[in-house]
């Protein structure tokens, strides 16, 4: 057993760990942040994305120690308190998701999308989506409700200007 | 995952050392061993996480080369200013590596040292004559890629940086496999002075490899025309559900065609 | 129009849990104490359980039991049954081999159950099923759906041939006849392949046992809880149902996959006792691509026989259908009454005759996957109809148009009777949005390009609102497919919705709680919908087959028409007037022609006060409940249309335009609606473009990860195009057809329609991969140049 620590939602965080503990499985294990999905084996469903220091991980396939001093942020950490984040806000307005256990890996990875492209296009949106799988709705009101929710990040990134 | 114990040493010398002690498994990005190791495939006693050395990530222009750092993730390289402006190929390249979160973990180094027949970086390090270097030494990549998951490197020698030469023209067409997205058949096109290589990766049984007839035609004129009538490879190409080996040979032709045209 | 009523696209209830993290899935449930079960699997297809041995592997420390069949056999805790017995067409019932929760001396399928570990920790339990040592005498397995009847290889000893029945549909006499008659004939020869369901939440399983109350729980991934535990206790013994709740809390998809009641649940309440402690179990993904029920996986011969303008005059199908290593909960329907049935599609055929083969092989066992029978049953008649046209050289959308049904009711000759339709006014607004007379030029312009542009159609019918309760069991079904409701008013006036539907993703927490506004006038947010708990709700079905609109809120509206004849009651004697002359509207009661009114939630309140009322004439509350049993299937239609463009060069597809007008009748929410028919027509592609389940001829399922089974991804689908036409619904009171399944069952033929009119072969298999579509490009190169 090993000390991991960490700031999970801005929240310092230390836990005891065995060495093979994935991350998933401390969000969702020990801090029963259960927000964060396992979808798949082999790291291509995406239901496990989180951030890890500001960029989109799968976190079934990092070690819980490899993030010992890094900021992580889950589904739960997004919004500000009762202010959901606008990514949050597009995907109910769009109808972004049906069964819902895909979405929490799609909103973090929306979110990374967004910061790295602004406002992406139709084509750039579906291609940055190769490692998020969604069953439920082909994809259609998720690639509409990254495009709106890339667009009310930007706004607010201007009006913070 | 099978029990192991986890080091995060900080230097290479740390490195090298713990190298030494039993079953030692280097952890890079950790995009492809961590599911290896989930799934029970792989058991090292032993992890040594590259992460907490700095001096192994990076990337920068000497002259006519770009030296990346082992430990620079895929996104990185992407991104890369400096590797867009001197090897567009290589950039574009990292950028069709897995999905966006994977970039965001993955490491040239760790895909390197693996050598996965399906991986799309050997094919740059082959076609763009790269050197990669280690704590011990430097390897030419034609020396570096042996085989199937197999690679020049000794027990306890780790991969610090690659430095490719800048080519004149080049350019990575990738077609992937319909449910992985690995490379299929992938082929890396690059001319440098009277230099050509073409590499194909993800189609051969024995992994990455020279597609020299190709080169020899190209060499005449570097244009697709000149790959008309050119038997592509045929010997000892990967068959499986998604793609026969007679569909893997005719990729490589159309793969082939399609880098040159973009390079 | 109420702005939260009935056509208003209401955003969701459900949304705000699910994009915050804090839904409730079953692996999200942690109880005190709680055990992790590791299921040991048969690493072979087929093979004789020679002995088990479990010494070292009880050995490791943490390990709190390990079980194998016999255990189960010891205490008598009964096999997985299939509840809809089908009989052959010589009058004998199907042949169903045994079928254990654990392994009885024989395993079926890479995959099968053969031990299970409960330990500590998951790590453990798999730590300990690697020491356990079977020894196996392997035995040849067989695989392949069309050879398995002539196979010397036996699954179950009981079924010869590998056959589970022979059935029958239609005459045959009469089919022959129109055979005989015809001038042109069209055949083919279809596969439908094999799918795995990939709900993206895996099935899980948490089973709790308290001594003190002599009583089970199992919180389970479900869309019919309550007939999961009729199974488990009626025919499988865990306990009576009084003694077994069981809980189906946020289930992520289900799409058929999680109807069934399968051995890992089964085991884990089970052992919840042995152990006395909780055990939890979640697949992974692979177990899930091993051991979920599969889908489709048929092969058929198909015949079409016309006159000489294109009438269509006979159909004539033989279908084999692979049932895989066990029979599943609902098996036996599938390829029968929920395929066979459909076989008349959009169109007035006189006679029509199918059979039906169902096999035993050593693969997962195939239960229903969305569509379940009808998207077989589209595939061969649309692929078959759009052949004839072709053939013919008549235009596809003409040689529809000639053999739609056009007078309702229509009798078919399998059964059904289509109650209302507009065949027509689909294809034709169809044809208008997808700008068919605009392909020619786009066809011109993608040659240009090196490219192969196609375009198909596919004209579906199927049949939902399952079912009658007394026609499915005049045809084998075991249990009644109504459902029910319960309206409990509160005395504030806000309402909980009792109901046995259960919402897997399909948004029932806003569609029915609009259906409560609308008739009650109160506001959405004053209605909660309960669901998915044996404890909390009467009883229920379930969801699947598109019923719990059509069917799940006509139970609903039941329950509401004895709500408002209840609260008019009361108001009445709130107001101080006749009954007769109370009207309700808006949520308001009025005495006609005054302005004497009150509102819903006085009334409530009222009632529950009960001191303005009567009550020697009438009981205080407000509390109704009902039960609906439709008194026909609903026949939701459409048309769909598919533009692809083909690389010849790679083979790679690209679906460049899709449209689909549906006629689902009446449409509470159109932005769910919408969402349903996108993920039914992306699963539908992936049928037609990714997906196959391929096992080698030794029975491994080589297909068993994200690696080789490929899913459909955002990159691969464009955005559809999507349009409505109505008619009414006849039979229930909300004119609700349904629409969960549409697009799964219309795309596939629409896809591959497009695919063999670019290619100009017909020959080309499902999923049209890369590979295929090359091998098919090549092979028909010299006809495309022939043709030009």
């Amino acid at each position: 057993m090993a000390t991991v620590s960490m700031t999970v939602n801005g929240r310092a965080v230390s836990a005891e760990v065995d060495s093979r503990t994935l991350l998933v499985q401390l969000l969702r294990e020990h801090l029963r942040l259960t927000g964060t999905h396992v979808g798949c084996d082999t790291s291509q469903c995406g239901a496990c994305v989180v951030h890890v220091d500001g960029l989109a991980a799968k976190s079934c396939t990092l070690l819980a120690l490899q993030c010992d001093g890094a900021n992580v942020v889950t589904i739960e950490g997004l919004a500000n308190g009762a202010k959901l984040h606008p990514m949050q806000e597009a995907f109910r307005e769009h109808h972004g998701l049906q069964c819902g256990f895909c979405t929490p890996g799609m909103i973090m990875q929306a979110i990374d999308i967004a910061n790295r492209h602004g406002i992406p296009d139709e084509t750039t949106i579906r291609h940055e989506l190769e490692g998020n799988i969604c069953r439920c709705t082909g994809y259609h009101n998720i690639v509409k409700a990254i495009g709106a929710g890339a667009q009310a990040m930007a706004g607010l990134k201007q009006a913070a200007e | 995952m099978y029990t192991f114990t986890y080091h995060r040493p900080t230097s290479i010398r740390g490195v090298a050392k713990l190298l030494e002690t039993d079953e030692a498994k280097l952890l890079a990005g950790g995009q492809t061993l961590l599911p290896t190791m989930k799934q029970r495939l792989a058991a090292p006693k032993n992890i040594v996480d590259l992460g907490a050395i700095d001096d192994l990530k990076g990337i920068e222009r000497k002259g006519r080369k770009v030296v990346i750092g082992a430990m620079t993730r895929h996104i990185d390289v992407q991104n890369s200013p400096v590797v867009k402006e001197a090897i567009p190929a290589l950039a574009a390249l990292a950028g069709g590596i897995g999905d966006p979160a994977v970039r965001n973990r993955g490491t040239i180094g760790g895909s390197i040292a693996n050598n996965d027949p399906s991986a799309d970086y050997p094919s740059a390090c082959l076609a763009l004559g790269a050197t990669i270097h280690t704590n011990k030494r430097k390897i030419d990549a034609a020396d570096f890629f042996t085989g199937l998951f197999t690679t020049a490197l000794d027990d306890g020698e780790v991969i610090t940086k690659v430095t490719f030469p800048m080519p004149a023209r080049a350019a990575y067409a990738k077609f992937p496999n319909p449910a992985s997205r690995y490379a299929l058949v992938g082929v890396f096109v690059a001319k440098r002075g009277r230099d050509i290589r073409v590499v194909v990766t993800g189609a051969g049984n024995g992994g990455v490899f020279r597609w020299t007839a190709a080169e020899e035609a190209l060499a005449k004129r570097f244009a697709a025309k000149s790959l008309d009538g050119v038997a592509t490879p045929s010997a000892n190409l990967i068959s499986d559900i998604h793609g026969s080996a007679e569909y893997r040979s005719h990729l490589i032709g159309v793969m082939t065609r399609r880098a040159v045209d973009a390079a | 129009m109420n702005p939260t009523g009935i056509g208003a696209a209401v955003r969701r209830k459900e949304d705000h849990r699910f994009i915050t993290g804090a839904g409730q899935y079953t692996d999200d449930i942690n109880r005190l104490g709680q055990a992790y079960a590791y299921f040991l699997r048969s690493p072979h297809a087929h093979a004789t359980i020679k002995g088990i041995d479990l010494r070292e592997a009880k050995n490791v420390k943490g390990v709190l039991g390990i079980y194998t069949g016999d255990d189960l056999a010891a205490d008598k805790v009964g096999g997985l049954i299939c509840g809809w017995m089908i009989h052959s067409k010589d009058g004998s019932p199907m042949k169903a081999g045994p079928h254990p929760a654990l392994a009885q001396g024989k395993v079926r399928y890479v995959g099968d159950h053969v031990a299970v570990v409960i330990a500590e920790t998951l790590t453990i339990a798999r730590d300990a099923a690697e020491k356990i040592k079977v020894d196996y005498q392997v035995l040849p397995a067989v695989v392949d759906t069309a050879s398995a009847q002539s196979s010397k290889v036996l699954v179950h000893d009981v079924a010869p041939r590998n056959t589970i029945y022979e059935w029958e549909l239609g005459d045959r006499k009469a089919t022959d006849a129109a055979f005989a008659h015809a001038k042109h004939v069209t055949k083919l020869d279809i596969v439908n392949n094999r799918l795995v369901p990939n709900a993206m939440e895996p099935r899980a399983a948490v089973g709790d046992y308290d001594s003190g109350q002599d009583a089970f729980t199992l919180w389970t991934t479900s869309q019919n809880p309550h007939v999961a535990r009729l199974v488990l206790s009626a025919f499988i013994g865990i306990a009576p149902e009084h003694k077994l709740r069981v809980i189906a809390p946020d289930v992520g998809g289900g799409f058929g996959s999680k109807i069934f009641v399968y051995a890992e649940e089964t085991v884990c309440v089970w052992a919840a006792k042995k152990v006395k402690r909780p055990v939890k179990w979640v697949a992974d993904r692979t177990e899930a691509f091993l051991s979920d029920a599969h889908g489709r996986d048929h092969v058929t011969h198909a015949e079409l026989a016309m006159d000489e303008r294109g009438k269509i005059l006979g159909l004539r199908v033989k279908t084999i259908a692979n049932l895989g290593a066990y029979m599943s909960t609902f098996s036996s329907s599938v390829p029968t009454y929920l395929y066979a049935t459909l076989l008349s599609g959009q169109y007035d055929i006189p006679a029509i005759h199918a059979s039906v083969d169902t096999v035993y092989t050593n693969t997962a066992p195939v239960d229903a996957y969305r569509g379940a029978g009808r998207p077989e049953a589209t595939y061969v008649v649309e692929r078959l109809v759009e052949c004839a046209a072709r053939e013919m050289g008549i235009d596809p959308a003409d040689f529809r148009k000639r053999n739609f049904v056009k007078k309702f009711p229509h009798q078919t000759p399998v059964i059904m009777m289509y109650d209302a339709g507009d065949y027509r006014a689909s294809l034709e607004k169809a044809m208008e949005v997808a700008d068919v007379k605009g392909f020619g030029k786009r066809k011109r312009e993608a040659a240009r390009r090196g490219m192969l542009r196609g375009m198909g159609y596919s004209t579906y019918i199927e049949a939902c609102g399952i079912a009658p309760s007394a026609a499915v069991g005049s045809l084998g079904a075991g249990v009644g497919l109504w459902e029910s409701a319960e309206v409990r008013v509160n005395p504030v006036g806000t309402v909980e919705i009792l109901t046995g539907s259960h919402s897997h993703g399909q948004g029932h927490e806003t569609t029915f709680a609009q259906l409560v506004s609308e008739r009650l006038g109160i506001p959405i947010d004053n209605v909660s919908i309960v669901h998915g708990d044996t404890d909390k709700v009467q009883f229920g079905m379930g969801t699947y087959g598109s019923r719990s609109g059509a069917v799940g809120m006509s139970a609903i509206v039941k329950a509401l028409d004895k709500i408002e004849a209840k609260a008019r009651k009361v108001a009445s004697h709130l107001l101080e007037a006749a009954e007769a002359d109370i009207e309700f509207k808006n949520g308001e009661f009025r005495v006609k022609g005054t302005d004497k009114k009150i509102d819903f939630t006085s009334v409530a309140l009222g009632a529950y006060t009960a001191h303005k009322i009567p009550t020697s004439e009438m009981e205080p509350g407000l509390k109704e409940g009902a039960f609906y049993d439709p008194t026909n299937f609903t026949f939701p239609a459409g048309c769909h249309i598919c533009e692809v463009e083909i690389d010849p060069e790679t083979g790679v597809t690209r679906v460049v335009g899709y449209t689909a007008v549906d006629d689902f009748g009446v449409i509470v929410n159109p932005m769910i609606v919408e969402g349903q028919v996108h993920g039914g027509i992306a699963q539908g592609i992936g049928q037609a473009l990714t997906e196959g389940t391929v096992y080698n001829a030794d029975g491994q399922l080589v297909t068993a990860s994200y690696m080789d089974y490929a899913m459909p991804r955002a990159d691969n689908l464009p955005f559809f195009q999507l349009g409505f036409t109505e008619t009414r619904c006849p039979s229930n009171p909300l004119g609700i057809k349904g629409c969960g399944e549409a697009g799964a069952i219309a795309a596939p033929a629409a896809v591959m329609n497009a695919i063999t009119d670019a290619l100009g072969t017909e020959a080309v298999p499902m999923p049209a991969a890369p590979l295929a579509v090359w091998k098919a490009a090549r092979a028909s190169a010299g006809t495309r140049q022939a043709a030009e």
